[in-house]
């Protein structure tokens, strides 16, 4: 299937490129979004690009978890992942971070560029490319220490402070940024695993902000917390958004539509269509999204 | 009837009774079919006539015997001619040992006084009549116990709730004669202890620095004074279980981590086992291995850099047993750094830590107080082991922190106190169950805290 082509009415806020997308050092390969061909629905390309994946195919084992994924992730914006379980939302996710590497028998093929470079490339470093590519967790999963420890342990290993003051800023502006400052700042030597739910999982963006990365991925990050943690998270992710690129895997469609600027579906490891979130929720043009969409599988 | 048929009858009986219970049961609700309108399934109507049948009968002969013996000893005493009245207990004791073994056969009946013959005979009638009766009241007993469940049994009986809480106080039971038995060897070593403080003073014992434990059997003989100052012997068990840890920790807890985090699965799968026969292998192997090969070993190795090294030193069994603890520390260690959840690993390495880095930040600080815990269980293994000790480190009761010499432990001196002929009412015997004593309360002390320590660390993350 080749790829139709949004028209800008279709997609006000993300333009179709109509220069070239720097998403590798082949020019044949970065073609204007216009050209590329996919099977993906939609608008898979955007200007200035912070992150883009080219071809990427995941196995595990035996199995062909990823198929052929074409997507580009927008500077300070929200990407939303949505799809049944099982469709490989998390496992693309887990690559654009390389979290995948310590799963034994992941194989990742393709190209996936940070800033115009190859992340799988040999000589990338995976402990920089983690402190620039951030991840939140389904389950909050704060260190067993206190809660400024859990924060500052970013900076600590890339080094980011030079002195205790350094750092004590650091800690309190992430903690800021993901509003929990007020909440905890008395009692940053407890233990981060005292804290409720919601608060945890502010913890550990907090610990993610800390390293000041330029993406944040978010695996399900509500879907272990109540209602009211959520509207939290999610007002935060709004904010971040400022500063931030965001990548979320969610099976909350109506978080989806809440917090993302661009939604993408994923089927059985294809990505069926990407497009502006209103468009995907209000109009989607693959029968299979609509359908996912209306509610009658997933 | 000997006891062991009287058993096997009532558990016959039993088996009878569980199947009468069971079609009883059935019979009541009109066959199979019915069986859903029972209470409780079938069986557990069976189970329970069989348990009213076997406990009354299993109880009324064990009080039985018992009873049954006292009954007769006094009978054949007072019946037994004047002069064995009014004797002292170490006398009847011997009279009673006489006596028995006459019954048994062990002594020819023609051997013994006419007194001791007539009495065996006398016992033995006695004895007869009493197991006949006590097997016939215990099967009494079981039948009626039977009995009453099975006139009992109607749908409406709670058979499973009854065998439910039997269940249940044979469990408690199970538990109960584990304590007692804790129980009951701290009391006998606690008895000694006392006897041997009051021969020896407290401060004496745990302060002084001088242990030779001979005592004199005449008064005029040299050395007729023992000395019981312990402090040599603690000092040398320390410095073994010094050295033992010193290898079995780095190790045991390094192992543990590449097995636990960098070994891929095959490898692990090997390796871990074949680290656990390390714990399989019986301490005299490693006690000669000590003593033959590491020892004599060490002695060359030092004599090449000017040492002198004894034969018998505690670093030979101080190396040694550190290996034989290594699986101790490694098996724990690595149960403990698996159950670190791999979301805080995850979490470690989405924040661009390396694998050394999340393995000493964050895997090792969650499971640092279940090491800790098996650790100290390590070093009470270390400080109770005789075997190695015993082959490799020497008799001599050195107070030196010198690992190249002979030293000696608490239980190796137990050992040799307690070997060959020994006299109950002597200081030497005696102060074996003072030592034994303080070995159990440090090792007690040393698993209250490791157990303490594990409990906290169930509270560290979830």
């Amino acid at each position: 299937m080749s790829t139709p082509i949004a028209t800008p009415s279709d997609a006000p806020r993300f333009a179709p490129s109509r220069g070239r997308v720097s998403v590798s050092g082949a020019a044949d390969e970065s073609l204007p979004g216009e050209h590329l061909e996919t099977k993906t629905v939609g608008q898979v390309t955007v200007v200035d690009p912070v992150m883009g994946a080219r071809g990427v195919n995941v196995h595990y084992g035996t199995k062909h978890a990823i198929k052929d994924v074409n997507i580009d992730v927008a500077k300070n914006a929200v990407i939303a992942f949505i799809g049944p379980s099982g469709c490989g939302k998390s496992t693309f996710l887990r690559c654009l971070n390389r979290m995948n590497d310590t799963i034994e028998g992941a194989k990742v093929t393709g190209l996936i560029t940070l800033d115009g470079r190859d992340i799988y490339e040999r000589r990338q470093d995976v402990v920089q490319l983690r402190a620039q590519v951030g991840m939140v967790f389904q389950k909050p999963n704060p260190f067993p220490k206190s809660i400024y420890e859990n924060v500052a342990y970013g900076p600590r290993i890339h080094g980011l402070a030079a002195t205790r003051a350094d750092l004590d800023e650091i800690v309190q502006t992430s903690l800021q940024k993901a509003g929990l400052w007020e909440e905890v700042k008395d009692r940053l030597d407890h233990p981060g695993t005292g804290l409720s739910g919601g608060q945890q999982q502010r913890l550990c963006i907090a610990r993610a902000i800390a390293v000041d990365p330029e993406v944040i991925l978010m695996d399900e990050p509500c879907s272990a917390l109540d209602p009211i943690a959520t509207a939290k998270i999610e007002d935060l992710i709004d904010e971040l958004r400022q500063n931030y690129a965001i990548v979320i895997v969610t099976h909350n469609m109506q978080q989806a539509a809440r917090v993302s600027q661009r939604t993408a579906y994923f089927h059985l490891g294809d990505l069926i269509e990407v497009g502006p979130t209103d468009q995907i929720f209000t109009n989607p043009r693959h029968k299979l999204t609509e359908d996912y969409i209306t509610g009658r599988f997933g | 009837m000997q006891p062991s048929t009287i058993v096997i009858v009532i558990l016959v009986l039993t088996a009878l009774a569980y199947q009468v219970g069971r079609r009883r049961s059935l019979a009541a609700v009109g066959g199979r079919r019915g069986a859903r309108n029972l209470h409780s399934l079938p069986g557990y109507y069976g189970l329970l006539t069989a348990a009213w049948c076997a406990l009354p009968a299993l109880a009324v002969l064990a009080v039985w015997h018992f009873a049954g013996e006292r009954l007769i000893l006094g009978s054949v005493l007072s019946q037994m001619p004047a002069e064995f009245h009014g004797l002292d207990a170490g006398q009847r004791g011997l009279l009673l040992n006489d006596i028995r073994n006459v019954v048994a056969g062990n002594i020819p009946a023609s051997a013994a006084r006419p007194a001791v013959q007539a009495a065996a005979i006398e016992w033995s009638r006695l004895e007869g009549i009493s197991r006949l009766a006590g097997g016939i009241v215990a099967l009494c007993a079981g039948l009626i116990g039977g009995l009453f469940v099975w006139r009992r049994i109607n749908p409406e009986l709670r058979a499973r709730n009854s065998v439910e809480r039997l269940v249940e106080v044979a469990l408690i039971l199970c538990s109960v004669i584990a304590i007692l038995t804790t129980i009951g060897i701290v009391v006998s070593v606690l008895y000694e202890a006392v006897q041997f403080f009051r021969l020896v003073p407290v401060t004496d014992f745990l302060f002084g620095t001088k242990w030779s434990p001979q005592m004199a059997i005449r008064a005029d003989q040299v050395g007729s004074s023992g000395a019981f100052g312990a402090v040599p012997l603690f000092a040398g068990t320390l410095l073994i279980a010094v050295i033992a840890m010193l290898i079995a920790i780095p190790v045991g807890l390094f192992s543990a981590i590449y097995l636990a985090e960098y070994a891929d699965r095959r490898f692990r799968a090997v390796t871990k086992p074949l680290l656990e026969v390390l714990a399989g292998i019986p301490t005299v192997v490693y006690g000669f291995f000590a003593a033959l090969t590491v020892g004599p070993l060490l002695r060359t190795v030092g004599e090449s850099f000017g040492l002198t090294v004894a034969s018998e030193s505690a670093l030979a069994a101080g190396l040694v047993m550190g290996v034989m603890i290594i699986p101790f520390v490694s098996s724990l260690a690595d149960d403990m750094i698996t159950a670190v959840p791999q979301s805080l690993r995850d979490g470690a390495y989405a924040l661009g830590a390396t694998r050394s880095e999340t393995i000493r930040n964050v895997v090792l600080p969650a499971a640092l107080p279940g090491i800790v815990g098996g650790v100290l269980l390590a070093v009470s293994r270390a400080i109770g082991e005789t075997m190695i000790v015993v082959m490799a480190a020497g008799l001599s009761a050195n107070l030196t922190a010198n690992p190249f010499e002979a030293v000696t432990t608490v239980t190796v001196q137990i050992v040799t106190l307690l070997v060959g002929d020994s006299e109950f009412d002597s200081p030497k015997t005696l102060a074996a169950f003072a030592l034994g004593l303080v070995l159990f309360l440090v090792t007690l002390a040393l698993n209250i805290i490791a157990l303490r320590v594990v409990r906290k660390y169930r509270e560290q993350y979830d």
